[in-house]
């Protein structure tokens, strides 16, 4: 009887069977593609899920870089030994030169300070930062995230910039508990509003995937001129004006690039930027895809 | 009885290799490398895991896990929802539609072999892509990827193949 019974379930289960084998792999390639759009349409529920899990990972990747972060000072410290004499020539000479800045810094402040209060000018609210180190590279050949040990809990906000030592890195796309995503300034959904030092002309840095990101809307007839430095211009409430970014060239094709003031290859800390801005969120600039 | 239970522990432990494995892969990938360019061409670590178990043991390491385990590297790594789910799935079809040829042909067979996956895994990327941002994108990057997974293929496959013979054969 138990015979029977298995036999004629089998006999109905054999076809479906069949057919799911038959379609299985075509159903998983559609479900990905199901994924995608559901990426697209409801994006909240997707960086939430996001946040959980980098949360739950980031303890892992911490402890999985550190070897990593040892090796590589340890290699970064006998590079240094060898030219120890040279690095320190330079350093004095250097130093002597930054100390007739120095003065020249103090005198300019002093005289900003006494011409701002003649003109009554409100100030920025000066701006806080958070330090955090860079414990996942994703490094994927379209994407450019990195993943940091600060998070909600220590006051990241969605849309703060995240500057290395030398120069803005990116912005925060997305925050965690604990950790959080950043979005680098040459990832292709990076938008940030700058402007050039000398022409005061105001652009949108754009990531394209290259190591040295474009500078999009510059009219033609502009005078800008390579070499120019680039800073944010606090456009879109979020950013504090007059971040370092980068210095422009131009670029092979012709277009206006910012080649990065810090060494995006090798970030280890990062600083998030609070600012006490009005936190508009004009300042992310909508983009189709995953991080925006 | 006790044996029983820990014997089966034990062998569900050893199972779970191919698995354990591939989520090792993908955090490895991760870590930041303080080498100039390398988080661009950071090798496909997962893909070779994947080739490896699919053509030895695709019965310890079902579609739907490699899916789950697709999902799961899109939501550390922050690409789009689904893109790797779609390539290791494609990868997988297609490795087991073809895995009687590639079983006990010679190393450089496999080899020649997986050049193809990654840069058949790379078009697929390059497309999604390409479609996702609406216009034609550098394809440079995947390109050095795929290479630099070929290039050090062999490495990683001596590996898992150690590990292979020393918990499931």
């Amino acid at each position: 009887m138990k015979t029977r019974n298995n036999g004629s379930v089998v006999r109905i289960a054999a076809p479906f069977w069949g057919l799911m084998q038959r379609f299985y792999f075509p159903l998983l390639v559609l479900a990905a593609v199901a994924l995608m759009m559901i990426g697209h349409v409801n994006v909240g529920a997707v960086d939430q899920a996001r946040a959980r899990v980098t949360d739950a990972f980031t303890p892992i990747l911490n402890v999985m870089s550190r070897p990593a972060a040892s090796v590589a000072d340890a290699l970064e410290y006998g590079r240094q030994l060898v030219d120890l004499h040279e690095e320190n020539a330079r350093l004095r000479e250097e130093n002597t030169r930054l100390r007739q800045w120095e003065q020249v810094a103090l005198r300019l402040e002093a005289e900003n300070g006494s011409l701002r209060s003649l003109l009554a000018f409100k100030a920025d609210p000066p701006a806080r930062f958070i330090t955090a180190r860079v414990v996942g590279d994703p490094g994927g050949a379209f994407v450019r995230t990195v993943v940091i040990t600060a998070g909600a809990r220590d006051g990241v906000e969605r849309g703060q910039a995240a500057m290395s030592g030398q120069g803005l890195v990116g912005r925060v796309v997305q925050v965690g508990e604990w950790s959080s995503r950043v979005l680098l300034i040459t990832d292709l959904n990076a938008r940030i509003p700058v402007v050039l030092e000398t022409s005061r002309q105001r652009a949108m840095l754009a990531g394209d995937n290259s190591d040295h990101p474009t500078l999009l809307y510059v009219p033609g007839n502009t005078a800008v001129s390579p070499g120019e430095r680039v800073f944010t211009s606090g456009h879109g409430g979020l950013f504090p004006p007059g971040l370092p970014v980068g210095v422009m060239e131009i670029g092979q094709d012709g277009q206006p690039h910012v080649v990065p003031m810090a060494d995006l290859s090798r970030l280890e800390h990062l600083q998030i930027v609070r600012f006490g801005g009005t936190g508009g969120l004009a300042a992310e600039a909508a983009q189709p895809g995953a991080m925006q | 009885m006790a044996g029983g239970f820990w014997h089966r522990l034990d062998q569900t432990a050893r199972n779970l290799l191919p698995f354990g494995s591939i989520v090792v892969a993908m955090l490895l990938a991760m870590v930041p490398l303080p080498l100039p360019g390398y988080s661009v061409v950071t090798p496909p670590l997962v893909l070779i895991c994947l080739f490896y178990w699919v053509i030895h043991r695709p019965d310890l390491l079902r579609p739907l896990v490699v899916f789950a385990l697709g999902v799961l590297h899109d939501l550390i790594s922050g690409s789009p929802l689904g893109v790797t789910s779609l390539y290791l799935i494609l990868t997988y079809w297609l490795l087991i539609t073809q895995r009687r040829f590639f079983l006990g042909r010679s190393f450089g067979m496999l080899w020649l072999g997986f050049a193809l996956v990654a840069f058949g895994a790379s078009a697929v990327q390059w497309l999604v892509f390409a479609l996702m941002s609406a216009h034609l994108l550098d394809a440079r990057p995947v390109l050095v990827h795929a290479a630099l997974g070929v290039a050090i293929f062999p490495l990683p496959t001596y590996l898992l193949q150690r590990l292979h013979r020393a918990y499931l054969s």
